[in-house]
């Protein structure tokens, strides 16, 4: 049997793929996987009382004092490891910072709601908190191409930092500016030689995230698991409502209810879980 | 053979090339690996258990973390029952590193033998040597 | 055939090897940005996408634009075609190897990049822009290959090879929608959100591949042997006209809708784009030369008189092609992310790393386009 240069390369050629090929195969279809019995919830986890759950947040902005602000955004950005990237010069910090929830004021938290000249002075210049909307139709969840970011049966729009590739298609598509992405280590160090996640504020019982992935608010999943309501939450003086949105007993549902609340970008259909309590003359403030 | 002092000069490149890794390590030898349990949480434990067997986390730890990753990550379900029915927390950082918590003589030891570097340690914070954490979820 | 690449004249390896100079330059460059991160881009919190993404948007189309010569060679019989059309097909391989090689120097976890196919995702655009893309890859190297194959030997092509074409035809449509989608379903950004992303992007991929082509045909008649005839050129040129003139309508229905609806939302990219917002105006200059390029271009493309004259063609294509590179490949998607979700302004340039990354890919996609266009010209010159 006689074989020429070119049908030899193409027989090379082919058995290279095939072998690498069907391993990659056979090593994927292999079950790595847990029985289904092994794992279960937390005991203590959160839950909702119907079939569905849905959780969100009602925020009520007068219940807490302006000086107050920053204790509910430190108490997030601590227990999460968030780097603090305030030792950049300005221009840097503001394109590469990383937040999972900030304050802004109407304009900016409700830009297609805008203000005009009539509209109550003390509302506008009132700052709101922003985070994830954890949407019921998240736009992100849509375009993501590794459902590295996903929806949970609880409604909580979460991150699978290790599963992100890192194209941010999810940051183009959030409507509401929701998500950051690591453009340097997070366990780097500013100019000054300052490291961005402080070893003594660091918490040692959740990790950080590595270069290249999007990350954003969780609904604080790692605390719900426990039984414990986001941190925000806790430290917001009532401020920050988390509640079961199908619940119609909830909190949340009640203060729906009976107040007049607006969320963020309606017209898009994304279906925001975050409701915001607005008021204008003797409500405000 | 046309061109038979090319060819063979590049056949002799192609064999330094492939053997490079064996020639560059020769009398090299490196010791076995001995990952060590003597940590104070271990020390303290009366039965002396993993979460599995010693054999069984030996050839499949890593295909155990990534099923626990991706149960709790993306299931939201934290409690692992093992083969000996005990109810466990799945977490790297909180129950792994809690009683492993000397990365450098046991996770690394293995490891760094195998010249295998696992990037979990870029997110997932190593405990400082030996000292386990007050809090275990 | 790839031997063909192999033999060449002084001029032939000096130029590859300046190409290789500059790819080694941006492989260092992406090193950097590899262990620092994209940090070292222009890039922001408020425009995560950049020059990267924009030249990616840009190459699909080009890539796309090979259909412009399949369809009348091999649809209508449009004989004239024949000779070109390899040149069609190989620039669609070279520009979609470009394409690839930005989406990877895009990504913050390139190793990560399996998990696209590990994790299909049906519902993301992303998913099926990767799928439509390297099929058509595979598609136009079988293509392409066997057709040259063919020829050299002197026999016609073998019979499969016809259903690959006619599939390729609605394919080269497909990765451009595809990519289209990848804008205009995004709900947040209204400088996207338009139905006449789709026919605009294939308007002017059908512009500007041709218009590239046109320049890279009259090219290979300076350098080489091969001359690929006046009448081929002008039938790409009478293509590119009326596909130019299709892009700068819907650019102008894009700017009726904005500006008659009066929406501030729709309004805003476009005040950013060609007027600057709040004292803040990078980008103006940049959308007013390829506004004045595209009009220009069409003036001397619409009268036969000038068209027909190869070096006011050239200067045209010369034209159009850049004015297009800035509309697409840098306006658009800055457009989109500016002004942010919050109304603000951040604006984006680009760093010297960014461009040295981007030049690199450049220059890798041209290194493939002058191995593929020797192997084509000298099976040419060798069968002629």
């Amino acid at each position: 049997m006689s074989i020429n240069r070119r049908q030899f390369l193409k027989l090379v050629g082919a058995s290279t793929v095939a072998g690498i090929g069907g391993t990659a195969v056979f090593n994927g279809l292999r079950n790595n996987g847990l029985e289904a019995a092994q794992t279960s919830p937390d005991p203590r986890s959160l839950k909702g009382t119907g079939t569905v759950t849905r959780w969100g947040f009602v925020v009520d902005m007068s219940k807490l004092n302006p000086e107050d602000y920053q204790k509910c955004i430190d108490a997030c950005h601590s227990i999460h490891n968030v780097p603090d990237m305030s030792g950049l010069p300005e221009e840097v910090r503001k394109r590469q910072e990383v937040k999972w929830i900030w304050k802004d004021n109407f304009e900016r938290t409700f830009p297609t709601a805008p203000e005009d000249v009539y509209q109550n002075i003390e509302l506008k210049e009132k700052n709101f908190f922003l985070f994830c909307n954890h949407c019921a139709k998240p736009a992100c969840v849509r375009v993501c191409p590794t459902k590295a970011t996903f929806k949970r049966n609880d409604g909580v729009v979460m991150q699978d930092m290790h599963r992100c590739i890192g194209c941010r298609f999810c940051m183009a598509a959030c409507p509401f500016g929701a998500r950051s992405f690591n453009w340097r280590d997070p366990r780097g160090k500013d100019d000054k030689g300052q490291p961005f996640i402080k070893p003594e504020k660091e918490n040692k019982e959740y990790p950080t995230r590595m270069i290249g992935v999007v990350e954003k608010c969780t609904l604080c999943t790692e605390r719900l698991a426990v039984g414990k309501i986001p941190a925000c939450a806790e430290v917001s003086n009532g401020a920050i409502v988390f509640g079961d949105l199908e619940d119609p007993n909830s909190e949340v549902r009640k203060i729906i209810a009976s107040k007049y609340t607006i969320r963020r970008k309606p017209e898009l259909g994304t279906q925001p879980s975050i409701y915001y309590v607005i008021g204008g003359g003797e409500h405000a403030g | 053979m046309y061109n038979s002092g090319k060819i063979i000069a590049g056949l002799i490149v192609f064999v330094l090339f492939v053997t490079f890794p064996f020639l560059f390590n020769m009398g090299k030898a490196s010791a076995k690996p001995k990952p060590s349990i003597d940590t104070p949480v271990i020390n303290q434990m009366q039965v002396k258990q993993c979460v599995e067997s010693r054999d069984f986390m030996r050839t499949e730890h890593m295909q155990l973390l990534n099923s626990w990753r991706d149960s709790v990550v993306r299931n939201g379900d934290r409690i692992y029952v093992n083969k000996a029915g005990q109810s466990i927390s799945m977490s790297l950082q909180n129950t792994c590193m809690n009683c492993h918590s000397n990365k450098k003589k046991f996770c690394d030891e293995c490891h760094n033998y195998m010249a295998v570097t696992p990037y979990c340690w870029t997110c997932h914070i190593q405990p400082k040597e030996n000292m386990p954490k007050e809090n275990v979820l | 055939m790839l031997d063909k690449a192999l033999t060449g004249s002084k001029r032939y390896w000096t130029w590859i090897f300046i190409l290789l100079a500059v790819i080694g330059m941006a492989v260092l460059t992406y090193l950097k940005q590899f262990n620092e991160g994209l940090g070292i881009t222009g890039l922001s919190r408020d425009v995560s996408w950049g020059l990267y993404i924009g030249q990616f948007t840009f190459l699909v189309g080009v890539a796309a634009s090979a259909v412009m010569l399949v369809i009348p060679y091999y649809l209508h019989d449009f004989k004239k075609f024949g000779k070109i059309v390899i040149l069609g097909e190989f620039l669609a391989i070279s520009a979609v190897i470009m394409c690839v090689l930005f989406i990877f120097v895009d990504m913050g976890q390139p190793m990560r990049i399996t998990n696209v196919m590990l994790y299909p995702t049906l519902n993301s655009v992303m998913f099926w822009d990767s799928v439509v893309l390297v099929g058509y890859l595979m598609l136009n190297l079988v293509i392409g290959w066997t057709t040259l194959g063919a020829e050299r030997k002197g026999v016609k092509p073998p019979d499969w090879v016809k259903p690959l074409i006619y599939l390729s035809i609605p394919w080269a449509v497909s990765i451009h929608t595809v990519t289209a989608f990848l804008y205009a379903g995004i709900p947040g950004r209204h400088f996207w959100l338009t139905a006449v992303m789709a026919p605009r992007f294939l308007a002017s991929a059908f512009a500007g591949g041709p218009s590239l082509l046109i320049l890279l045909a009259l090219l290979v008649r300076k350098f080489t042997k091969f001359d690929p005839g006046a009448e081929p050129i002008q039938a790409l040129a009478k293509i590119v006209t009326y596909a130019m003139f299709a892009n700068v309508f819907l650019l102008g229905m894009e700017f009726f809708t904005a500006f008659y609806s009066n929406i501030p939302g729709h309004m805003h990219p476009f005040h950013y784009l060609y007027a600057g917002m709040e004292g803040h105006n990078k980008l103006v200059p940049l959308m007013w030369v390829s506004s004045i390029f595209a009009v220009a271009s069409l003036v001397l493309l619409v009268f036969p008189s000038l068209r027909k004259n190869e070096k006011i063609l050239a200067v045209a294509c010369v034209m159009l092609f850049t004015s297009l590179w800035i509309d697409k490949g840098f306006g658009l998607v800055i457009g989109g992310f500016v002004p942010n979700m919050f109304e603000g302004i951040t604006e984006y340039w680009p760093t010297l790393p960014e461009a040295i990354i981007t030049l690199g890919v450049w220059a890798i996609g041209i290194l493939v386009l002058t191995v593929l266009y020797k192997v084509a010209v000298s099976v040419r010159e060798e069968t002629a």
